[in-house]
């Protein structure tokens, strides 16, 4: 759905970015979180297995951490093509 | 002092404080409510952000729910937290570049067209409806409690302090009053649950507790869980029983409804720059996932707790809790209290002098039941929404710890609340009778169908608040399902191409609210009138998916409307390209402006 049309491939950049950053936040949700969660069955964590442990801690973990890394990503990436706020 | 006093006391003295401080904040500067959050630091704007987000739904329900079904309900603990990645990523940095202050502006701005301007006002007003219907539910929770008066009489009470906050007015939009409801209620939600999680686990942090190992018995805190609720003949509570389709939709619906509530959006409109949007959007989540990590853990150790007080003599062969301890023994005063709010009940079916508590559905337990000569569950009632609340009095905490969750809980409700219905009101009398039908309408006209607006929202919430079509927080899910399926898409499709035009975006949020709002209604009952549906969440009309879920699929359907009506129509104009290019860089980023 995207075109990229923006100066210096800046928006090619930031796409790149987002696209990586949404297949982990998919990854350790729906993934790890819900549907391979059977697979996961054989890591044992506190009692129960470690999809669960992703559902109710781990995902939220990450997506703070795709968050803060995406903000510090992108600040660079902003100077690197010129595009940052003065 | 007893109880009720001190209810009183943390209750009086945490609105005193929010109004001391929106009164201090007031007198320092004259800005408007709309740059509340201008120059403010993004870790200031971040806990205000999540002060104003986390609702009855997170603070009282959310527990309760996961507390008696287990992992299934994970759905709400991701969901609601994954939104704030596809706002941080997808959303706010290029809406703070556009530089307005509200949704619908951008909306008509990038769409070229007062119609969708009027439409994306109409989702605001439905998803923000059935928010505050949620609300509402758990007001009358926490005052039917706190003043120790039915559910009915405390939701009335409720709606009446929720009128008045929410006319008081601009206080909400003071930031700083909102850090103070942010640390009042983390404050509540977090200081029973390390109390519990000590006492169960001997761990002080609840998220590690969780996993840990039960200090009475040794063996892990989840191992053992699972154990007492299956001998009773309940589904255990790790594992995965629920359709997994429905949960994969239903986490989607929350996630892309938070990237799409209004009144989230529009705080990162005003703060600094574009990198501040980005960094802002990461601390309201660290605010918010304090609760969040805390939540599954309380949930969990409060059904523990609860299934042992039932079965205090070392579980199902030990011997039911006598009907005479519940009514003596002082551990058991909760049940008492929140027997009076009606939320809370049981009987003595078979007139053994006992209350036994177990899953009568369960074919097993039937015929275990039938030896034992029990003729039912006999803890008949124990309503989802009352968990959190009652959590302290369960594990048997200090009186001070449950003054302090109930001034908790309803700073959660009522700040909600009453922002909602202030943007409620903005949007009917600035954006549609202003904006649309009347542009030369007075200052005072204006006002006045403000007030109008909140009076009927509030009346409309609190009368289907009565009869709600759900636990609070699974009617406000149904509103991020709203959210979701309307004013998400639009705002995606509006970023990130330049192909999808006026005709097309009024075509696809039409099409995504319609849709979504016609499959909840069926199963939930039109304009939430019980008893009017014709389907039922236990028996879905479309395979598994409940009508909870069914904002995703409304997504997908506004998405792929908007698409191909926009190829049948006339192209985007080359200035509205220009607009697009132009909100994807962040140089050049000025102040927000006023309208």
């Amino acid at each position: 759905m995207s075109d990229n049309s923006s100066k210096n491939g800046y928006w090619a950049a930031n796409m790149r970015i987002i696209s990586i950053s949404l297949v982990i936040w998919a990854l350790v949700s729906f993934g790890f979180g819900i549907l391979l969660r059977p697979l996961l069955s054989g890591i044992s964590v506190g009692g129960t297995d470690l999809g669960f442990w992703f559902a109710q801690q781990g995902s939220i973990l990450v997506f703070l951490a795709i968050i803060f890394f995406y903000a510090i990503w992108m600040n660079k990436v902003d100077r690197e093509h010129g595009v940052d706020e003065e | 002092m007893d109880q009720f006093t001190i209810n009183l006391l943390f209750v009086g003295g945490s609105f005193a404080l929010y109004i001391g401080i929106a009164i201090w904040a007031r007198a320092g500067s004259t800005s408007e409510f709309y740059a509340a959050g201008r120059g403010v630091h993004p870790v200031t704007n971040g806990m205000a952000t999540a002060a104003d987000w986390m609702s009855a739904a997170s603070f009282i329900s959310m527990a309760g729910l996961i507390a008696f079904t287990g992992y299934d309900n994970s759905t709400f603990l991701m969901g609601w937290t994954g939104g704030y990645v596809l706002l941080a990523l997808l959303l706010a940095p290029y809406l703070r570049k556009f530089g307005k202050f509200t949704v619908s502006e951008f909306i008509g701005d990038r769409f070229y067209s007062q119609t969708a301007r009027i439409v994306a006002v109409i989702c605001l007003i439905v998803a923000s409806t059935t928010y505050v219907i949620g609300q509402m539910t758990g007001v009358g929770v926490a005052f039917g409690r706190f003043l120790e008066v039915d559910n009915t009489t405390g939701l009335l009470i409720g709606a009446c302090v929720v009128f008045a906050y929410a006319v008081f007015g601009g206080m909400k939009g003071v930031t700083y009053t909102q850090v103070a409801q942010y640390v009042v209620l983390i404050t509540a939600y977090t200081i029973p649950a390390v109390f519990i999680s000590l006492q169960l686990t001997g761990n002080p942090i609840p998220g590690l507790g969780l996993f840990g190992d039960d200090v009475a018995s040794g063996v892990p805190l989840l191992t053992k869980l699972d154990q007492v609720v299956t001998d009773l003949g309940f589904n255990s509570y790790t594992a995965h029983h629920s359709d997994t389709l429905n949960m994969v939709l239903f986490t989607l619906s929350l996630m892309i409804g938070t990237a799409g509530l209004p009144h989230v959006i529009m705080r990162f409109f005003t703060v600094p720059k574009v990198s501040d949007a980005r960094w802002s959007a990461g601390w309201t989540l660290v605010f918010i996932a304090l609760l969040y990590l805390t939540a599954p853990a309380v949930g969990a150790m409060a059904r523990l707790n609860i299934t042992e007080m039932m079965w205090p003599n070392g579980g199902i062969n030990g011997g039911a809790v006598a009907v005479e301890t519940i009514a003596e023994d002082p551990k058991y005063d909760w049940m008492d209290t929140w027997q009076k709010t009606g939320l809370l009940d049981w009987e003595d079916k078979n007139g053994d002098g006992k209350i036994q508590y177990y899953n009568d559905q369960n074919a097993e337990m039937q015929v275990v039941a039938e030896e034992k000569g029990w003729v039912g569950n006999e803890l008949t009632k124990f309503n989802r929404d009352i968990l959190v609340l009652a959590n302290p009095e369960i594990a048997n905490l200090p009186s001070w710890v449950i003054g302090l969750v109930a001034a908790g809980g309803l700073a959660a409700a009522l700040s909600t609340a009453a922002g909602l219905l202030l943007a409620i009101s903005s949007a009917v009398s600035h954006d549609l009778i202003k904006g649309a039908i009347n542009p030369r309408i007075s200052e005072k006209g204006e006002l006045l169908s403000a007030r109008i607006a909140m009076a009927v929202a509030i009346v409309v919430a609190t009368y289907l608040g009565l009869n709600p079509p759900g636990f609070a927080a699974q009617t406000v899910a149904l509103a991020f399902g709203l959210a979701a399926a309307s004013i998400f898409p639009a705002l995606m499709m509006g970023i990130f191409s330049t192909r999808i035009n006026n005709t097309g975006a009024v075509a696809g949020m039409l099409a995504g609210l319609v849709v979504t709002l016609v499959y909840i209604f069926l199963h939930k009952g039109w304009l939430f009138i019980p008893d009017t549906n014709s389907f039922s969440d236990a028996d879905p009309l479309l395979g598994p998916i409940k009508s909870t879920s069914f904002g995703a699929i409304g997504a997908l359907v506004n998405f792929a409307v908007a698409y191909v009506v926009s190829g049948m129509s006339k192209e985007t104009p080359q200035e509205i390209k220009d607009l697009v290019e132009s909100v994807r860089v962040p140089r050049g980023a000025g102040e927000a402006q006023a309208h």
